[in-house]
């Protein structure tokens, strides 16, 4: 149906930014995160596949379709901007219908539509006023609802929730994921939240520098992180990385066992106490080690603590690089 | 006892300290107060002052009423330069506004060399008015003018443009478009700046062409700053007239004076200072209902933030 296949694609403007011979492919109807720190090319990527941005090499299918060349409006797609891109003469409702009146669609089926767009996103009572009357999580539903309304099988989304509150924005994940799910939308969504990307996709690209780190479901990002970089970028707090022989050795906090006698020595630093569970950052060689522990911790800094973890926790990765490695010999 | 003092003492400090503000600001108001005062405001009363009394040429001056109001509905040169104004207005505006938005828009493009051609399109503004009127003049002149030369070349014959009555004002008013168009352009260039690149790309997503964009958002969002122009550019046609001292001393036969020019001839040629101040009260009640109703009726229609 419409999935999307974006295949070598290549974008640099003199040779710098941009993104390298990226790959990848979103099925139909699902939810596609692209996830990395900032200046990772996520943004110049979903403008290839909206066509805001041209090529430099390589093809973008769309449902089957090439679209490499075609213009934003020709592929058939949806987008929701980072800034939302309202506009601030047109009220909600004017806003949402933007595209049906582009398009010249009649006035009673405008209006059905908009009754229907208005009241899913729960705009119906706000539909004469202006963005600027809005509050954040409001403009961010009308650019939801212009999105949407036409019905377009592929909407693109560019760190929509970045300027709103922590409540909010749970809540507008919530909503936009039951809505893609609901509406069938294949769904590109771009953020730097990895919390955001875990929660919402159905599969996560990470990307680093210009090109895809890993590509795979939250679980295997979370689990099987393909390199060093992955596993730190994952995970709150991330994996625990210290040098180990030769190589570089990762285990999660919650992997991590304050033990009575034996186990590494370390000293406690500080303990983040988060209400659940409680974060131990202790010393180990000069290295930093977080431990997870249910409930509140009553460690005093300066304490003598052993660190101990099973065997089938560990990662392993290589020291230059990073890679995965899934022989290499393991500790104790 | 202590506390008590304390608690009646507060207010009176709150008092003083308002005060200290308020007087401060006044002092810093003072300096732009005084100027305005000596210079706007009493020039304004005194010429309404007078614009009641007679001319005293021999005797004392004698208060007439609106005896010179009268005079002035009835005296046929003024009608003239009040048409004149107006269609001097009407036409230079709306020309000056709609020329200064087509270059805004073509010169905000990435094309190459776009700033020489900005900056060409600004010269008019940065020239004196008499150094334009002079430019112009060469190129109206009878014969030899430019105008003429070109005209000869294609086998027409002369004209004698601002001798004529029925081209000088036309003349005039293309100067003035000319003059005027660059400088309106630069207060559109830095509008269409300020709109959002997203809003032409979730607009061009949707499917908008460009002179759909330019129709219902560009435009719409360019009306605080046409508002602004117009209402600039409408009192300008009534404030600049240096050009008339230039080229046609308000003739052939007043064909193209307007009011300011007019009150000009009336209170340093004829020295008539009453009429020339019943002359400026009228011009000054026109630019004043101008501004009056860009401030308390268009401005809040327009904005739409
Ligand atoms: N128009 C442009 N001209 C030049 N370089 C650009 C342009 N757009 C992006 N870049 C460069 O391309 C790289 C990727 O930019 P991109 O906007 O895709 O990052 P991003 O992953 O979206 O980051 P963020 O999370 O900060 O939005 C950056 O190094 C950036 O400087
Ligand atoms: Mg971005």
């Amino acid at each position: 149906m419409s999935e999307i296949v974006v295949d070598a694609v290549s974008k640099t403007w003199g040779g710098v930014g941009g993104v390298d011979r990226i790959g990848f492919k979103a099925d139909a109807g699902q939810l596609l995160v692209l996830l990395g720190p900032s200046g990772c090319g996520k943004s110049t990527t979903l403008r290839l596949i909206a066509g805001l941005e041209e090529v430099d090499a390589g093809t973008i299918m769309i449902g089957g379709r090439d679209v490499t060349a075609l213009s934003p409006a020709e592929r058939r797609i949806s987008m929701v901007f980072q800034s939302y891109a309202l506009f601030p003469h047109l009220n909600v409702a004017e806003n949402i219908i933007f595209g049906l009146r582009v398009r010249g669609v009649g006035r009673g089926e405008r209006d059905a539509k908009l009754r229907k767009v208005a009241d899913l996103v729960g705009l119906s009572h706000l539909l004469d006023r202006k963005p600027s009357q809005l509050s954040g999580g409001q403009r961010q539903r009308v650019a939801l609802g212009r999105a949407i309304i036409a019905e377009a099988p592929v909407c693109l989304m560019d760190e929509p929730l970045s300027n709103l509150d922590a409540k909010l924005r749970h809540e507008m994940r919530t909503e936009i994921r039951g809505l893609q799910q609901r509406l069938g939308m294949t769904m590109v969504y771009v953020t730097h939240d990895q919390t955001e990307a875990m929660t919402m996709a159905d599969r996560v690209i990470l990307m680093r520098d210009g090109h895809i780190e890993q590509n795979g479901a939250p679980h295997e990002l979370y689990n099987e992180p393909a390199s060093d970089f992955t596993a730190r970028f994952i995970g709150t707090p991330p994996m625990n990385i210290i040098p180990w022989k030769d190589q570089l050795l990762g285990v999660r906090p919650e992997h991590v066992v304050l033990m009575e006698r034996d186990g590494l020595p370390a000293q406690v630093r500080a303990v983040e106490y988060l209400g659940a569970d409680s974060i131990v950052l202790c010393d180990l060689e000069g290295e930093t080690m977080a431990v997870r522990q249910a409930g509140y911790c009553s460690l005093q800094p300066g304490t003598k603590v052993g660190l101990g973890w099973d065997n089938r926790h560990i990662h392993l990765f290589e020291k230059d690089g990073g890679k995965r490695r899934h022989d290499g010999a393991r500790p104790h | 006892m202590v506390a008590a003092a304390m608690i009646s003492a507060r207010p009176k400090t709150a008092k003083r300290l308002r005060w200290a503000a308020n007087a401060n600001a006044w002092l810093l108001l003072l300096p732009a107060l005084v100027l305005l005062a000596t210079f706007t405001h009493y020039p304004i009363l005194a010429t309404l002052y007078h614009s009641f009394f007679s001319l005293g040429r021999s005797g004392p001056a004698t208060f007439v009423g609106i005896e010179n109001y009268q005079a002035m509905l009835e005296d046929d040169v003024f009608w003239q330069v009040l048409r004149n104004n107006l269609v001097f207005a009407l036409a230079t505006v709306p020309a000056s506004i709609a020329l200064a938005l087509l270059m805004a828009v073509w010169v905000d493009r990435k094309i190459t060399g776009r700033s020489f051609l900005r900056l060409a399109f600004f010269t008019p503004t940065v020239l004196p008015m008499i150094a334009v009127a002079n430019i112009w003049l060469f190129f109206y002149t009878p014969d030899y003018g430019l105008l003429d030369q070109i005209l000869r070349f294609f086998g027409f014959s002369g004209h004698n443009w601002l001798g004529d009555p029925g081209t000088v004002m036309t003349c005039l008013i293309v100067m003035v478009v000319w003059k005027e168009a660059g400088f309106f352009m630069i207060f559109y260039l830095a509008a269409l700046q300020t709109i959002p690149p997203e809003l032409k790309e979730a607009a061009s997503v949707e499917g908008a062409g460009r002179w759909y964009f330019f129709r219902r958002v560009t435009l719409p969002l360019l009306m605080p700053t046409t508002l602004f122009i117009s209402i600039n550019a409408l009192i300008n046609s009534f404030k600049l007239v240096d050009q008339l001292v230039i080229m046609t001393k308000g003739g052939p036969n007043n064909a193209s004076s307007l009011l300011l020019y007019y009150i000009y001839e009336v209170a340093f040629n004829f020295w008539d200072t009453t009429y020339a101040a019943t002359l400026t009260v009228t011009l000054i009640a026109i630019l004043a209902v101008i501004a009056i109703t860009k401030f308390v009726y268009l401005d809040r229609r327009i904005h739409y933030q």
